[in-house]
């Protein structure tokens, strides 16, 4: 079973109940977490995991031949990503701006350009306490995360409950997550910005196809338009973590909710017993 | 003219929060919402749309099932694995259009996709660019540049001081268009350790992109340890403190009411707000 937590909007809770969900789980069977907040990855400060497995992970780039290039320029006509400039006797790639699709290449009349890789960050992995937790990293001042992403998902055990931690937002690190869950599990908080946020991401979960909960944390600091809104559209609500000082601080100092406050492991269980029965049905519909 | 943009490497800081009372606090500026994957700032600025924008991202691929024949060739030469059973994946598309040319028959086209929309608005407090990009869209970095030059023409043709970015979270390519160019980067913090792993990483950014950061430290009363060593690593760091906002209920209810904090409180975390402002303005420009 594959089960992403995002939230549209970041500091809502993400990492705390995914977090929290995993350690609960973990003595029931073999439960991996895996956080694709590749730009600022959370989880390993509440779990303090041993890494054990470091890679780079690389995109390729091209390389252009001077000796063979004509200067044609049909490579960066063919690039949509405006990541190769030809002027006058001068062919330039911006490493940056390629995505690695590997156009520039194919057209080349000259086989002019290869390719070479470029490491765009890392991935890690390793466990604690029967967990077994994987993150990425991308490296600061690296604007395309999506490869970093597929590096952490590749690290998906088929025979275990994997947990995804998705990054906030909307757009393409969220999609890259959630994409291939069997459930999505929404994190918001009863504030306007929640319901703004929980709405978008919502019709993120229904454009790809993934079923979808809510878990109200800080519930109490706000308003009830987040629950009108979920009973309204249809959307369960599974779980309502209280607004209290002391899970913050709790948060602050780097501890999960159920290191905090072991009582929750039992709701964090049953709210994935709920999640079990409808991603079944979700997948039968 | 002056361009002042709030960040903050995690979300759920208080960025718009900060940012929405500096609105009502500034006079003479143009705003400008570069979170565009959530943006949350017009719900507390209540903005009457005066232009609407469409957006187009990268394309995306299309297949004729009347002239493929079923070769297969794009979906073995497709990167992204967005070619499956001889139809487009339009979420893993990302447009690069090497299948147009792999295909023998011509049979695949790239088509336009609208990928969001951005706007000008009146506020109570100036002008506002501020744009949404469609659930599930990619390129927001580009519809941040959109947003963000808007701002600037504006800012040009009413001679308007400052520019105020609310920015997203986070340090990829939506932050890289946010804070490129700009003078000062204030980075909203929390004694959390999560904040101060990410504010380390913002500040990495603001130093690669050579802009001047800022640091405000928000609900700074969670944890008191926490604060110090964010206190400690910013003197390490060379980079100034600029306010200590106190954990304020008060905040939360100005969310909740759609105002920014400072028109609706005169209480701990409204007035450090105030001071952070005639702070940030008075600063020198680098």
């Amino acid at each position: 079973m594959n089960l992403a937590v995002a939230s549209g909007k970041g500091g809502t809770g993400k990492t705390l109940v995914a977090t929290s969900l995993a350690l609960s789980l973990s003595e029931l069977g073999p439960v991996q977490l895996l956080d694709c907040d590749v730009e600022e990855p959370n989880a390993h400060i509440l779990l303090r995991p041993t890494i054990d497995s470091s890679e780079p992970v690389t995109v390729p780039v091209p390389v252009v031949d001077k000796e063979r290039c004509t200067y044609c320029g049909l490579c960066a006509e063919a690039c949509a990503y405006n990541a190769i400039a030809v002027a006058g006797s001068i062919a330039l790639v911006f490493p940056e701006l390629c995505h690695g699709c590997g156009a520039c290449s194919y057209v080349c009349p000259k086989k002019a350009i290869s390719e070479t890789t470029r490491e765009v960050g890392v991935v890690e992995s390793g466990h604690v306490d029967g967990l077994r937790f994987g993150h990425g990293r991308l490296n600061v001042g690296e604007a395309m995360a999506a490869p970093v992403i597929r590096a952490v998902k590749k690290l998906a055990d088929p025979e275990a409950t994997v947990i995804f931690d998705a990054p906030p937002g909307t757009s393409c690190p969220v999609v890259e997550t959630v994409r291939g869950s069997d459930f999505c599990l929404l994190v918001t908080e009863p504030t306007p910005f929640g319901l703004n946020d929980l709405t978008m991401a919502v019709e993120v979960t229904r454009e790809i196809g993934v079923p979808c909960g809510v878990v109200i944390n800080r519930d109490g600091m706000g308003d009830d338009r987040v629950s009108e809104f979920c009973a309204r559209e249809g959307i369960p609500v599974l779980l309502r973590i209280p607004f209290d000082r002391r899970i913050a601080e709790a948060y602050c100092r780097g501890e999960t909710l159920v290191a905090a406050m072991p009582s929750w492991r039992e709701a964090f269980r049953k709210l994935f017993d709920e999640i079990r029965t409808l991603a079944a049905v979700g997948s039968a519909a | 003219m002056k361009e002042i943009v709030v960040l903050s490497g995690k979300g759920g800081t208080g960025k718009t929060a900060v940012l929405a009372s500096f609105a009502a606090l500034a006079e003479n500026s143009v705003l400008c919402d570069c979170d565009v994957d959530a943006p949350n700032l017009h719900l507390l600025l209540e903005p009457e749309v005066l232009e609407t924008h469409d957006f187009y991202g990268l394309q995306v691929a299309h297949i004729d099932p009347e002239a493929c024949n079923e070769c297969g060739l794009c979906g073995a030469a497709c990167r992204f694995d967005a070619i499956r059973d001889f139809q487009v994946d339009p979420f893993a598309c990302e447009g690069c259009g090497l299948c147009t040319h792999v295909c023998p028959l011509e049979a695949i086209s790239m088509r336009d996709r609208l990928a969001g929309h951005w706007y000008v608005s009146r506020t109570r407090f100036g002008l506002l660019t501020h744009a949404r990009l469609r659930a599930a869209q990619e390129n927001s970095g580009k519809l941040v540049m959109a947003v963000r030059k808007r701002a600037r023409e504006i800012a040009a043709e009413t001679g308007a001081y400052y520019i105020l970015s609310d920015g997203p979270p986070g340090i990829g390519c939506p932050a890289i268009s946010s804070l490129s160019g700009a003078q000062t980067a204030l980075i909203v913090t929390e004694p959390s350790l999560s904040g101060i792993h990410d504010l380390e990483r913002v500040l990495e950014l603001c130093r690669h992109f050579r802009v001047r950061a800022l640091v405000c430290m928000n609900k700074c009363d969670l944890s008191a340890e926490n604060s110090q060593r964010i206190e400690e690593q910013c003197r390490r760091l060379a980079v100034e403190v600029v306010a200590r906002i106190p954990f304020d209920p008060d905040v939360n209810r100005a969310i909740v009411e759609g105002r920014p904090v400072v028109e609706t409180s005169d209480g701990a975390a409204s007035r450090e707000i105030r001071s952070l402002w005639e702070a940030v303005a008075a600063h020198p420009t680098p």
